[in-house]
């Protein structure tokens, strides 16, 4: 299996990836790697930078130094928006819905770089506009199916249970059509089995839209089952990378998690 | 395709718009009477533009009386100066004043929408002042405007019909754009501007939209204002005029047509109203009970009148429920 992945080509590389916020170094010379398809974990402590990985590859921040390629094009000077134009969606460690807005527009809202009506079209209310309208609600309640949301679709989003958030989160970010996933702690405040099954479910969408998937995750059993490989970040830096079996026997990792003397 | 839910109000509407046009052609109501009516008209096309920037799209502007004075002043310009008061003039003229104020908000928005909440308040506001000081020494430059005297000699063209179906035409396309893609991506920045950017919507490009689609509204309901007192000071368009439209604004509710329109008309009525009702000598107590009603009604709903509502055709489309009935396999319901 392990050829089987590296043949693939790489959908995301970073190189050197650096973040300073003012004498504060946050990422030091990360570079990480997604090929197509893959399901990439990031884990490691709390504050050791995975969340600031996200927000450089998603164009939040700007790096300061390092470089960011998506299917071998730099991404690292586009803004936030353009980079979802590029093909990647993520979600936020936090849920951040559109919380007034119906778990049908939030879905929709998503849609939107693939809508081609003009504002004067939609003024008038042009067939065209009612055509396509029709066609991305159409597009928007599957995508609400798949994660079991449709009968919701009416519901303000703030309304939702926090589970049923998080599911819509991820509808939302896969409405946008990206060829990259970015999952930051989607299991955060999940008991085991709510995790379990949010992670066999992120393994079903990998595979019925052809994603490749990085995720964040501080809990390592989480990720232990689904990951393909695991990066481990500690203080900002790379400490480990490899297999999950590699990971989990790491002396270096286990000394990040469980501290020194242990074993 | 036009449903029941449209029609029906659309044809009451219209039914309004008749009785009260017969009545002014008939001489039942006097000069002044059709004076309010049409200035409610004017004050829904002016609050709805503040309805766009601050309600739909969050983005808070303590300025726009600044673009509803640009409006007046434009089209004012364009019928007594180019067009030498000829009537036939005025539909241009109100062009001029959409196009003056949305493309003044346009330059004015590409640098001041970066700002966030209060501090883009202050910028707004401080845009408001620098109009108003310019409207005040105008004359120097173009005599015509006539600075801290005034504009007078504006022909008298804003009709009630004038203003009822420019009023009418902005909560259609208002409504409209809401309730499509474009609507959804400015609200979208309301409800959360880093999700939205992270979804791939341009908010910059949102933001500014608003803020130009708004600055027009004011613009129209300027140049109807200005050709309905004939007479422009730039007192009329100063920093309290901006609180006004802000009040009814919220009032009404942030982010509803409906609540807009109410309060708009509402609070027309209630400061013309009082004006009738009360005797000579109470007059001055308008401004006691008028910012009175507005707690009263902040404290009872502190949305605003019509917060997160719509009535009837302004309501978002039930075209969701029947593509929801789509989707369910072969039912062999649809039509």
């Amino acid at each position: 299996m392990a050829e089987n992945v590296s043949s693939r080509s790489t959908v995301l590389a970073t190189d050197g990836l650096t973040m300073y916020f003012g004498g504060l170094k946050a990422v030091q010379d990360v570079s990480v790697a997604v090929r197509e398809g893959e399901l990439v974990g990031i884990i490691g402590p709390n504050g050791a930078g995975k969340t600031t990985v996200f927000n450089l590859v998603t164009g939040i921040y700007k790096p300061t130094a390092g470089d960011i390629k998506l299917n071998g094009e730099s991404i690292t000077k586009l803004k936030p928006f353009e980079v979802t134009q590029r093909g990647v969606a993520r979600t936020f460690q936090n849920i951040r819905l559109f919380p007034e807005l119906t778990v049908l527009d939030n879905v929709r809202i998503a849609y939107h770089r693939n809508v081609h009506y003009g504002l004067l079209s939609a003024m008038v209310r042009w067939p065209s506009f009612n055509r396509e309208e029709e066609q991305l609600t159409e597009k928007a309640l599957d995508f609400l199916d798949v994660f079991g949301l449709a009968d919701r679709h009416a519901e303000q989003a703030k309304n939702l249970p926090y589970g049923e958030q998080r599911r819509l989160e991820i509808a939302r970010a896969l409405a946008t059509q990206p060829s990259l996933l970015l999952l930051d702690e989607p299991a955060a405040g999940m008991n085991p089995n709510e995790a379990r099954r949010l992670m066999e479910l992120i393994n079903f969408i990998r595979e019925r839209f052809h994603l490749s998937i990085l995720l964040i995750e501080h809990q390592m059993r989480v990720v232990m089952g689904i990951c393909e490989r695991i990066y481990v970040m500690d203080f900002g830096e790379l400490i480990a990378q490899g297999t999950p079996k590699e990971i989990q026997n790491n002396p270096k990792v286990i000394e990040a998690y469980l501290g020194k003397g242990v074993g | 395709m036009l449903s029941r839910r449209i029609l029906l109000p659309a044809a009451a509407a219209l039914a309004v718009f008749v009785v009260l046009q017969t009545a002014i052609s008939a001489e039942l109501l006097n000069a002044y009477q059709i004076t309010i009516l049409t200035y409610a008209c004017i004050f829904v096309t002016y609050a709805l533009g503040l309805n766009v920037i601050y309600g739909y799209n969050g983005q808070f502007s303590l300025g726009h009386a600044a673009f509803y004075g640009i409006g007046a002043y434009a089209s004012a310009l364009v019928t007594k100066i180019v067009f030498q008061g000829n009537p036939l003039s005025f539909p241009l003229a109100l062009a001029a004043g959409v196009a003056t104020a949305a493309a003044i908000g346009y330059l004015i928005g590409l640098p001041i929408l970066r700002l966030r909440s209060d501090y883009l308040g202050i910028a707004t506001l401080g845009f408001g002042i620098m109009v108003k000081v310019l409207f005040d020494n105008a004359d120097k430059v173009i005599p015509a405007m006539g600075g801290a005297r005034g504009l007078t000699g504006i022909p008298k063209l804003t009709s009630f019909a004038w203003a009822f179906f420019a009023a009418a035409a902005a909560v259609i396309l208002v409504r409209n754009l809401i309730y499509s893609s474009h609507g959804r991506a400015i609200v979208s920045v309301r409800e959360d501007e880093i999700a939205a950017d992270a979804m791939g919507i341009n908010t910059t490009k949102y933001k500014t939209l608003a803020f130009v689609v708004g600055s027009g509204l004011a613009g129209l309901a300027g140049g109807l204002y200005a050709h309905l007192y004939v007479f422009l000071h730039p007192s009329n368009f100063d920093f309290l005029k901006s609180v006004d439209v802000l009040m009814v604004v919220v009032l009404g509710g942030l982010g509803s047509m409906t609540g807009t329109i109410i309060a708009a008309v509402g609070w027309v009525f209630l400061l013309e109203g009082l004006r009738i009702v009360l005797p000579q000598e109470f007059l001055d107590w308008r401004m006691v009970i008028y910012p009175l009603v507005m707690i009263i009604v902040m404290i009872l709903r502190p949305r605003g009148l019509m917060g997160g509502i719509e009535l009837g055709p302004l309501k978002p489309g039930k075209v969701v429920r029947r593509l929801k009935a789509a989707l369910v396999p072969a039912s062999g319901k649809e039509a």
